[in-house]
């Protein structure tokens, strides 16, 4: 398959990791921000591989592992009320919330439906007026277009049965907000390519030199992985802190126009709790004004989150030492014991992105 | 039937089921059910012609050992690329006894019908039931019809029991596997998962991909004519994909199994999809390809066996067992060392991005 087998190719992999430690004089501290690169890295070995040689800490890039635990309890009271149907991306199902998950509320006879997209959802409304079409929006800059997209769509198709529940984040915040605390250990970053595939990576320069940090648009799949990381190590080792990106496939200086331009149109930004991390200044996206009746919230009065929704939050699920590669998941007391993929904890262990549930899966030397 | 009811002004308005879907008093066990059953449902069976309906059907073997299994089928949409749900409950029971070292002689076929369902769905199903059978060389011999009320089915659920009668030599299990041993698939893997989710509504996505849904007598027979003795176990791959076949079997014998993901047959129609929704191909369900364990010195034996077989051309070699290591399942992507292959947890679920 294009585009993947040449990326795969082990040949040219070893070379890379030939190269990196050829290039590599002390041991580099760079964090991965994406968890889809997270689990990529630990798929392939390529942590282990580079032992000794830079240290891999995974960043807070999991779409379904950052959304509050509040947003989900929402979710869920309204999947419960007659007469609405909720929709969301399959990895969010089996996040758990105060009371459980949507897969555990589905269970319980909640109207829960997996859409790929939110486009999907507004489809779905079309061909069902009697039902209330809500679509549980998570994810960051690679998702929020396609949620406007559909909330642009609705407005032409005049639909009254549709609304999202916004709960889109911003990455470049909380990439900030970790440089900010005071004993971080990133030394430099793979930013995630996806994202980086909607935004561009012009808006990290201001960044690169505030905090003086290389950052590397990086791809997926491990020859991009060794290249991003060969990048960020040679540019570390002459000392050098600029954007770079090795994700030129996918990846442009000013992103993706259209995309950018529903957001701006559909969403303003807003500062947004994030699990684990707390509030991030400007670290999510709202729905503007004049979108409000496509604001689950404004259509179905909801109270906005009780206090006693966080309770869950931190009390053993350490998501935000996890998230901001303070912790790594195997030190975590809970990680194999009371938290495993089939009975979480907190989000890092359930979703296809999340830094506990790739070290499940790939590190974990499990007994027979 | 009019002029009958016509004397009497003060006689409840008869039941006039509309015969178009199926209604409550289908499976009410009245006039309605018989004529159910012996309109739509007895004719498509040739075999059952002569047997009536008797409570039990009544059959004859000669001193041979028998395999006995049952499954219950529920696929959502009941229509998929390279199947239906109709033909899905023939293979997979006779699949079962196949790999158990059977060769399948009858099937029970039990309906639970949900009410409303359209006739029409119901015959084509019922078809699609026939077809298989007979391409199968089994017959259905046995079965019954529930309805239950709108909202307590998804559409039809059909069980099938099956009987065959063991062959020898019978492969003896995965207690027999041993560290050394090959492992075997007959064709690529994962398309009946992405077949069957390209088909729901909620993906608006278009794949050329079809299920492997199909029988696997003649990949058994053709393993058993070259390599019989040799033959450790064989399973087909169906929920949980390969890598779910392969923790069982880990558990059962204490080794590890070994895979080397480039050995493993994927098609890129497959392999894309997989790609794009963040699925492993290993987990994915197939319903008509086979994991094969075997004694090393005939593997290549078999996989030259396996790929004479009409739809197992990329039939290959993936793996071998080890003693056990650091995980029951092993795979090697693109570098060297080993990597833990999970094992699945719950049906897979779409990535967000």
């Amino acid at each position: 398959m294009k585009f993947l087998h040449e990326f795969r190719d082990p040949a040219l992999a070893i070379t890379l990791l030939d190269q990196i430690k050829h290039t590599a004089r002390r041991t580099w501290v760079l964090m991965e921000v994406c968890g889809g690169q997270t689990h990529s890295l630990l798929r392939h070995g390529i942590d282990v591989e580079l032992q000794g040689i830079v240290e891999l800490i995974h960043g807070p890039g999991c779409p379904v592992c950052v959304t509050e635990t509040s947003a989900i309890d929402l979710a869920q009271r309204l999947a419960l009320r007659p007469g609405i149907q909720l929709m969301s991306f399959g990895d969010m199902l089996r996040v758990p919330g105060s009371c459980g998950s949507l897969l555990t509320a589905r269970a319980a006879g909640a109207n829960v439906m997996t859409v790929y997209s939110p486009l999907d959802a507004v489809r779905y409304a079309q061909s069902h007026p009697d039902q209330q079409i809500v679509f549980f929006a998570v994810g960051f800059e690679t998702t929020a277009p396609a949620t406007a997209l559909a909330v642009l769509q609705a407005r032409n198709l005049g639909l009254q049965n549709f609304s999202v529940l916004v709960s889109h984040v911003r990455v470049q915040p909380a990439m900030e907000a970790l440089m900010q605390e005071p004993h971080h250990r990133v030394q430099g970053f793979l930013a995630a390519g996806h994202v980086c595939t909607i935004t561009g990576f012009d808006v990290y320069k201001d960044f690169a030199k505030r905090f003086r940090v290389p950052i590397v648009v990086t791809g997926f799949e491990p020859v991009d992985l060794l290249q991003g990381i060969l990048a960020c190590v040679t540019q570390l080792e002459s000392g050098r802190s600029e954007v770079q990106n090795c994700y030129g496939r996918s990846v442009e200086q000013f992103g993706n126009p259209a995309a950018l331009r529903v957001v701006e149109a559909v969403y303003e930004i807003a500062d947004r709790t994030w699990r684990g991390l707390g509030v991030i200044p400007a670290g999510g996206y709202r729905l503007r004004e004049g979108f409000a009746e496509f604001d689950a919230h404004q259509r179905f009065d909801l109270s906005r989150p009780q206090p006693a929704d966080h309770a869950d939050d931190s009390l053993r699920c350490r998501a935000g030492d996890i998230l901001t590669g303070r912790l790594t998941p195997c030190d975590c007391p809970e990680f194999g014991n009371a938290c495993t993929p089939d009975s979480p904890l907190g989000a890092p262990m359930v979703s296809s992105e999340g830094a506990c549930a790739a070290y499940f899966r790939y590190h974990r030397r499990s007994v027979l | 039937m009019t002029d009958s009811f016509s004397w009497s002004p003060n006689c409840p308005i008869p039941v006039t089921a509309d015969t178009q879907r199926i209604s409550l008093a289908h499976g009410e066990g009245a006039r309605l059910s018989r004529r159910l059953i012996a309109e739509h449902i007895l004719p498509r069976f040739s075999t059952s012609k002569n047997r009536g309906f008797a409570d039990a059907a009544r059959v004859t073997t000669v001193g041979c050992r028998l395999a006995i299994c049952t499954d219950s089928h529920t696929v959502s949409p009941m229509f998929f690329p390279g199947g239906n749900l109709g033909s899905l409950a023939v293979f997979g029971t006779v699949n079962d006894l196949a790999v158990a070292g059977a060769c399948p002689r009858w099937l029970t076929l039990s309906l639970i019908i949900e009410e409303g369902l359209p006739l029409v769905v119901l015959e084509q199903i019922l078809d699609s039931v026939a077809a298989a059978a007979g391409a199968c060389h089994v017959e259905i011999i046995a079965g019954d019809t529930k309805v239950v009320p709108r909202g307590a089915a998804d559409g039809l659920f059909i069980n099938t029991s099956g009987v065959g009668e063991l062959v020898d030599p019978v492969p003896p299990g995965p207690h027999s596997i041993k560290v050394g041993d090959k492992l075997l698939v007959s064709g690529p893997i994962g398309q009946h998962g992405i077949a069957v989710m390209s088909a729901r509504d909620s993906f608006a996505f278009e794949w050329a991909t079809k299920s492997d849904s199909c029988s696997v007598i003649p990949h058994v027979t053709a393993l058993r004519n070259s390599v019989g003795g040799h033959l450790r176990a064989i399973r087909d791959a169906t929920r949980g994909g390969v890598s779910a076949v392969l923790h069982e079997w880990a558990q059962e014998c204490g080794h590890t199994f070994a895979l080397t993901e480039s050995q493993i047959p994927v098609t890129e129609d497959v392999r894309g999809a997989c790609e794009l929704l963040g699925l492993d191909p290993l987990y994915v369900a197939n319903e008509g390809t086979i994991v094969v364990a075997i004694d090393p010195r005939f593997a290549e034996a078999a996989a030259t066996a396996l790929r004479q077989v009409p739809g197992c051309e990329l039939a290959a070699i993936v793996g071998e067992v080890q003693p056990q290591g650091i995980s029951p399942v092993t795979i090697r992507r693109t570098f060297a060392a080993p990597q833990p292959l999970d094992e699945p947890s719950g049906a897979p679920l779409p990535r967000i991005c």
